[in-house]
């Protein structure tokens, strides 16, 4: 912690501090602190937007372990081989230059609820008054055997939080002769993302239409159906990959034999393909599961969705990926934004002794590309049900596009361009 | 003193417009200011009037779009006028 550059963003203030001031006087903490844990949709935006509705008044510290922010959203395109994992790169450093945000490059471990402390893998620990857990998604390998050793072999990867396995995954496709199968494995909803999958089938779908057109796409889908944008994708499948691409529902994996790249099912027989993308399960990440947050099914953490605070422990709020949603809320970056916002404000106006937002609102935006350069979205607004202490998507509001274009795969990256910097810069 | 108490009289009211804009930023940029170049339009600057008409454009389907057809159903009259001077006072 740079206690210097603090101090120095508590003086720069000035009249605006006043301004802000007054509340602060009144109840608060005169420097209280929100601590962070994460530093992806969720976490990043939490930390910005603390920072700029207490107008600096409140002191930040956002830990995460990498160097630098790696998007997932866009990542199915670096495995397609469209894109490089550089354009879904950005520094951390804004957030510390434009905000003030303290940033510690480290793990939280642990959490101390009754003591309001975060203990950091390297040994340190941080003090809190306030806690803001967005640690992302953990993957349940032990629910298909065999595929840990597989991970840890580098054989069959997940590629399921962007960055470096997604460039994996890539080269197993380039290193695939042409008349070679891929075969991705979708576990049962709710998961990460739900249309990432599906986009990913058609993007390597592309990929070998282009390069490798003897090859196969196997889409081995736990679901009944297809679990986002179905028509949509049903369509691009139809009309731009009918040999390529083969869709399977009601096949759940339960084992892979990485010797013989060969997958196990719940009931279906048996599939060998020549690059394999095993999707296991996720739940909550791993420091809200040893915290004891995820009180859902040992999944998932309920939260006050007017907060987002835990229902389990006090004074810690857990955003995007790792909480219950609420029925219609996707596990999507842009949900984890929002999310973000609506904690941010409640977290202020609590330690700035003022009542939280009665009326928070969410939007949320998917898009996902049917090929390099074609993509379609879902979108959805919401708002906050107080009776029923929930959000419900806004009726008559939303919806998916009428049909994918070019246009919208020009959106999905300017939508990519605008959220990252709404998040770091 | 005096003057920070008026500030804070009526911030629960400017608090929740903050954040209702700030459910526009996740694709319009944050306070409604896009990246340079950005094929997704800024609305920081945007004359009230002109937000609020676009706005119900979009809802009635006279402009037609992609996304805001979707999204712009799903704020009120009122959420629309609170958002279009929120983004008219960001210059």
């Amino acid at each position: 912690v740079n206690r210097r550059e603090l101090v120095q963003a508590l003086l720069a203030g000035g009249g605006a501090a006043c301004l802000a001031g007054c509340a602060a006087l009144r109840g608060a903490p005169r420097t209280a602190t929100v601590v962070v844990v994460g530093g992806g949709f969720g976490g990043a935006t939490a930390a910005k937007y603390v920072r700029l509705f207490s107008q600096r008044r409140i002191d930040v510290v956002l830990i995460e372990p990498s160097a630098q922010f790696v998007s997932s959203p866009l990542s199915n395109l670096v495995i397609g081989g469209t894109a490089q994992i550089a354009d879904l790169t950005r520094s951390y450093a804004s957030l510390r230059r434009e905000h003030g945000v303290t940033i510690v490059r480290d793990r939280a471990v642990g959490i101390d609820a009754a003591r309001k402390v975060v203990a950091l893998a390297r040994g340190d620990s941080i003090r809190y008054d306030k806690l803001v857990l967005a640690p992302g998604i953990s993957l349940q390998f032990d629910a298909i055997t065999g595929l840990a050793q597989a991970q840890a072999a580098g054989t069959i990867l997940q590629a399921w939080a962007g960055g470096p396995e997604s460039v994996g995954l890539n080269r197993q496709l380039a290193a695939m002769p042409d008349g070679g199968v891929f075969a991705i494995t979708i576990p049962e909803s709710p998961y990460r993302c739900p249309p990432a999958p599906y986009e990913r089938a058609s993007l390597v779908a592309a990929y070998f239409k282009n390069h490798k057109p003897r090859s196969k796409v196997l889409v081995l889908d736990a679901n009944q159906d297809v679990v986002a944008m179905g028509a949509l994708f049903k369509k691009a499948w139809a009309d731009l990959y009918p040999e390529l691409l083969e869709y399977r529902n009601h096949y759940k994996a339960v084992a892979v034999d990485a010797k013989t790249l060969t997958l196990s099912f719940d009931v279906q027989e048996d599939v060998r393909a020549d690059v394999l993308n095993v999707l296991p399960p996720v739940r909550a990440g791993e420091v809200a599961l040893h915290a004891g947050l995820a009180n859902v099914n040992s999944r998932w953490c309920e939260v006050d969705f007017s907060t987002f605070e835990s229902r389990v422990a006090k004074d810690i709020h857990i955003l995007g990926d790792s909480i219950q949603a609420a029925p219609m809320m996707p596990k999507s970056g842009h949900m984890a934004n929002g999310h973000a916002k609506v904690a941010a404000a409640a977290i202020v106006a609590e330690l700035q002794g003022q009542a939280p937002d009665p009326q928070p609102m969410l939007t949320n935006t998917c898009y996902s590309f049917a090929g390099p350069d074609e993509a379609m979205h879902s979108a959805a607004v919401y708002e906050y049900a107080s009776a029923a202490k929930t959000f419900r998507p806004v009726a008559g509001a939303g919806g998916v596009s009428a049909a994918r274009s070019e246009h919208e795969a020009r959106e999905a990256k300017a939508w990519a361009n605008n959220i990252w910097a709404d998040l770091l810069a | 003193l005096l003057f920070c108490g008026c500030a804070v009289a009526g911030s629960t009211a400017a608090a929740h417009v903050r954040s209702l804009a700030a459910t526009c930023a996740a694709c319009h940029g944050t306070d409604g200011r896009a990246v340079r170049g950005s094929a997704i339009p800024s609305l920081a600057g945007l004359s009230r009037e002109y937000f609020v008409a676009r706005m119900r454009d979009y809802r009635d389907g006279t402009l037609p779009s992609s996304i805001m057809q979707q999204i712009a159903k799903g704020f009120s009259d009122e959420q629309t006028d609170e958002l279009g001077a929120y983004f008219a006072a960001r210059r």
